[in-house]
């Protein structure tokens, strides 16, 4: 057997890039050339924007290869196996040569992801899992929430609440029955930090909980996962029996008087059960409707008993808390919170992927250093945060430090960490009525202002993009957006007009243009917008072919016409015009 | 539900709950379809499903799950077999399976097409790739085509942000969509019918 080691990018992402047929290539070259090499299926490495990726290890450090395609494999298998030279072509960084994308990262989180079998609870134990958990069976309950407290760990849901005082409130219930949860209902759209978590390094997630239903006192776990995420089921299915095999899970946790097991519970699509009560409703199997609080689930939760719930990232920080103390993972993000955050990077960024940095990092530093700036050129407009809970920020704000307060007196939020990069090209109030769009459709229904307003918000906005509108429509808009922040029950609708109301706040200009010129200087809202042909097009004829709406008309080699009343601006003919002869105004 | 013609043989999905006699598309001849609750095939795959759930409020939607893998969607007989099994009126099973958008109530089309409208492939141009595909399709979002070939639907995220703007086809997802690429998809799902 050979010393060096392949490692095959095998999360939702890398497969959807052609992981799977790379690794097809893989076996097929390897089992030609004779090697005898290990070849593993490994979670996120991170750098999506590279994928499919695989990575080279041998005594000297790991080669990765990314932007693969199933001809390139056998040419790299050649090169960097056989003749031992790197394939140049396709290498993305070397033990020589340091990769600027990872330089600024810490990683706590996604330690082992991309690092290591997520299917194989082996890995998992040589990189010390499970050590933490025969740490806490040794201390007491207290010793370990006190630890949590120490560390400044707090909720990477959102809220950003002190994860010790939360494990303290479900401590303190006196009940005979408790529970806990691990919130994976990862809805919002532009996140996906928890899927790569999940899929990457499993075992951390349970062994996360199960220090947790320690120090609480519960003795029965659900994870709600949502549907959509189907590797990420699998491998915690798996995950669960193997730690049950080993005793990590189950009656009599290695030895100890302590009992405690974990199941599965599959979301069906609501993206309103990402809030805690309405996650719970869901579990019982109910409608998942918030319901007010108090009383909060830590006194009255799941099924009416005592109940701590955390999302994914938090649990997967608890491990490493316990193995290196409170006091190391404090010194890694601010003051008021400790540790790193995860991001997941996406828009019009030049890398996006999975980020993870120490709380505290600014917003430049994500985007320009790590993320390597806008894609093809073009200018920085804003940066989301949060998703449909959160708000848009602008290049004045990208020396802000990345966290929960600064980011809420923005007008942002930390939320669970999605960061979607805009350029000159997107529209803000196209941007905010996508939101909107999102929101009202999720609203559960229960609280009026929240399933009224939103809905009349969206009309309102509709109606700006379009063109109607007037200055004093701006503040009745602001006026209902106050109002549904006031008056709704849960995290949807009190956050439902953030979009909204950020870009109102730093792109006012843009509303105005679109309102008082009639114009979208973006050129995105359809209504504003006109298609035309100059008089260098060559007469191809390709636009006329591709135009669903039949509104382009010419005779071969002339130059053609579109026909506006017919035109439905979807901007097909400007996508394949050989000459760029469309223009748009 | 299911349905098995006794004259040739042909089976196929019958999607009027409502009928209690229909006409076989293959060889016309007349099924009585005494089945609704007694069908038998019907009435084993749902025991097969209620031997893994207990009969209390939290089984229900797992069972529901269960039943849209089985069948491909919920027919009304399913609903009521299962309202059965946990003694909860039918009013409250349909309450509870409206609420969430992964229940249908509808056959599917043979491969289901997801486009996936998160933030990035929002502004990637996601509303592009869904109408060409609406366009290449002849039908809209949330429709099914007349083949019974594919079923059209658009998804809040599906977690490829990196990727976008990205659709999945059944189980598939694929990523850095065109409009060009996006119909070649199509075609060789089509081309794998034929």
């Amino acid at each position: 057997m050979s010393n060096k080691n392949i490692r095959v990018g095998y999360a939702s992402c890398g497969i959807a890039a052609g992981a799977e047929d790379v690794y097809q290539a893989l076996v097929k070259s390897l089992k030609k050339h004779g090697l005898d090499i290990k070849l593993e299926k490994v979670g996120c490495i991170g750098m999506c924007h590279n994928e499919p990726i695989i990575e080279i290890e041998d005594e000297e450090g790991s080669y990765t290869y990314g932007n693969l395609e199933v001809e390139s494999v056998d040419e790299l298998v050649e090169k960097h196996l056989i003749e031992e030279v790197p394939y140049e072509e396709k290498l993305i960084t070397s033990p020589f040569e340091e990769y600027d994308y990872f330089s600024k990262q810490r990683k706590v989180v996604l330690r082992n992801s991309g690092v290591i079998d997520p299917e194989s609870i082996e890995e998992y134990m040589e990189k010390d899992g499970y050590e933490a958990l025969e740490k806490a069976l040794d201390m007491k309950p207290q010793e370990i929430i006190d630890t949590i407290k120490e560390s400044n760990l707090r909720g990477r849901g959102g809220a950003g609440f002190p994860t010790g005082v939360k494990w303290q409130f479900a401590k303190d219930a006196k009940s005979e029955q408790k529970y806990l949860i691990c919130n994976a209902d990862e809805g919002d759209p532009g996140a996906f930090m928890d899927r790569s978590v999940l899929e990457g390094d499993p075992h951390a997630v349970l062994e996360g909980m199960v220090i947790g239903a320690y120090a609480t006192g519960a003795g029965k776990g659900y994870i709600y996962c949502r549907a959509e995420y189907p590797v990420a089921v699998k491998r915690l299915g798996i995950a669960i029996e193997k730690a049950r095999e080993r005793g990590f899970l189950g009656e009599n946790i290695l030895d100890s008087d302590f009992s405690f097991d974990i199941h599965i519970k599959e979301g069906a699509g609501a993206f309103v059960c990402g809030e805690e009560t309405a996650l719970m409703h869901s579990i019982e199997g109910k409608r998942g409707m918030p319901r007010p609080r108090p009383p909060f689930p830590a006194q009255k939760g799941l099924f009416g008993k005592p109940t701590n719930i955390n999302n994914v990232e938090t649990w997967a920080n608890v491990p490493w808390i316990l193995r290196n103390g409170a006091e190391e993972f404090s010194a890694i993000g601010t003051e008021e919170s400790g540790g790193t955050k995860v991001f997941a990077l996406a828009g019009k960024i030049e890398r996006g992927g999975l980020v993870e940095v120490p709380i505290g990092t600014t917003l430049r530093e994500v985007i320009f250093d790590i993320g390597g700036g806008i894609a093809d050129e073009k200018d920085f407009k804003a940066v989301q945060l949060g998703g449909p809970s959160g708000g848009c920020l602008t290049s004045d704000h990208l020396d802000l430090p990345v966290d929960y307060e600064t980011l809420t007196e923005a007008g942002a939020i930390m939320g669970s960490g999605g960061m979607v990069v805009m350029d000159e090209d997107d529209c803000m109030v196209n941007v905010a009525h996508y939101f909107l769009d999102f929101t009202q459709e999720e609203s559960c229904g229960k609280c009026t202002f929240c399933r009224v307003g939103t809905k009349r918000l969206l009309e309102m906005l509709e109606d700006f993009s379009k063109g109607k509108g007037s200055d004093e429509d701006i503040e009745k808009l602001k006026v209902m957006a106050d109002k549904i922040k006031k008056y709704s029950l849960c995290g949807l609708g009190q956050t439902a007009p953030n979009p909204v109301l950020t870009t109102l706040r730093y792109f006012e200009d843009e509303y105005k243009a679109h309102l008082e010129e009639g114009t979208c200087p973006a050129q995105v809202c359809r209504k504003l917008i006109t298609y035309t042909i100059s008089e260098d097009c060559i007469g191809c004829g390709t636009c006329a072919e591709e135009c669903p709406a039949k509104s382009i008309s010419g005779e071969s080699q002339e130059v053609h016409v579109i026909d506006q009343s017919l035109c439905i601006k979807c901007g097909a003919c400007q996508e394949v015009c050989p000459i760029d002869a469309v223009e748009v105004e | 539900m299911n349905i098995k013609c006794e004259n040739c043989g042909h089976e196929w999905i019958y999607r009027n709950d409502l009928q209690d006699e229909v006409v076989c598309p293959e060889c016309q001849n007349e099924i009585k379809v005494s089945a609704k609750a007694g069908d038998a095939s019907l009435e084993r795959d749902m025991d097969e499903i209620f031997q893994e759930h207990s009969a209390e409020s939290s089984s229900l939607i797992p069972i529901l799950q269960a039943a849209q893998k089985k069948f491909g969607y919920l027919p009304r007989d399913v609903i009521e077999k299962i309202a059965e099994y946990l003694e909860f009126p039918v009013s409250k099973v349909y309450g509870v399976a409206t609420f969430y958008a992964q229940f249908r109530f509808e056959p599917l089309g043979e491969h289901m097409i997801r486009i996936c409208h998160g933030t990035a492939c929002h502004v990637k141009g996601a509303e592009k790739i869904a109408e060409a595909v609406e366009n290449k399709l002849g039908i809209q979002t949330g429709e099914t085509t007349e083949d019974g070939q594919f079923t059209l639907e658009r998804v809040a995220c599906l977690g490829c942000c990196s990727l976008a703007p990205v659709m999945m086809v059944d189980d598939t997802a694929h990523g850095n969509l065109t409009r060009e690429k996006t119909k070649e998809i199509i075609d060789r799902y089509r081309g794998e019918e034929t």
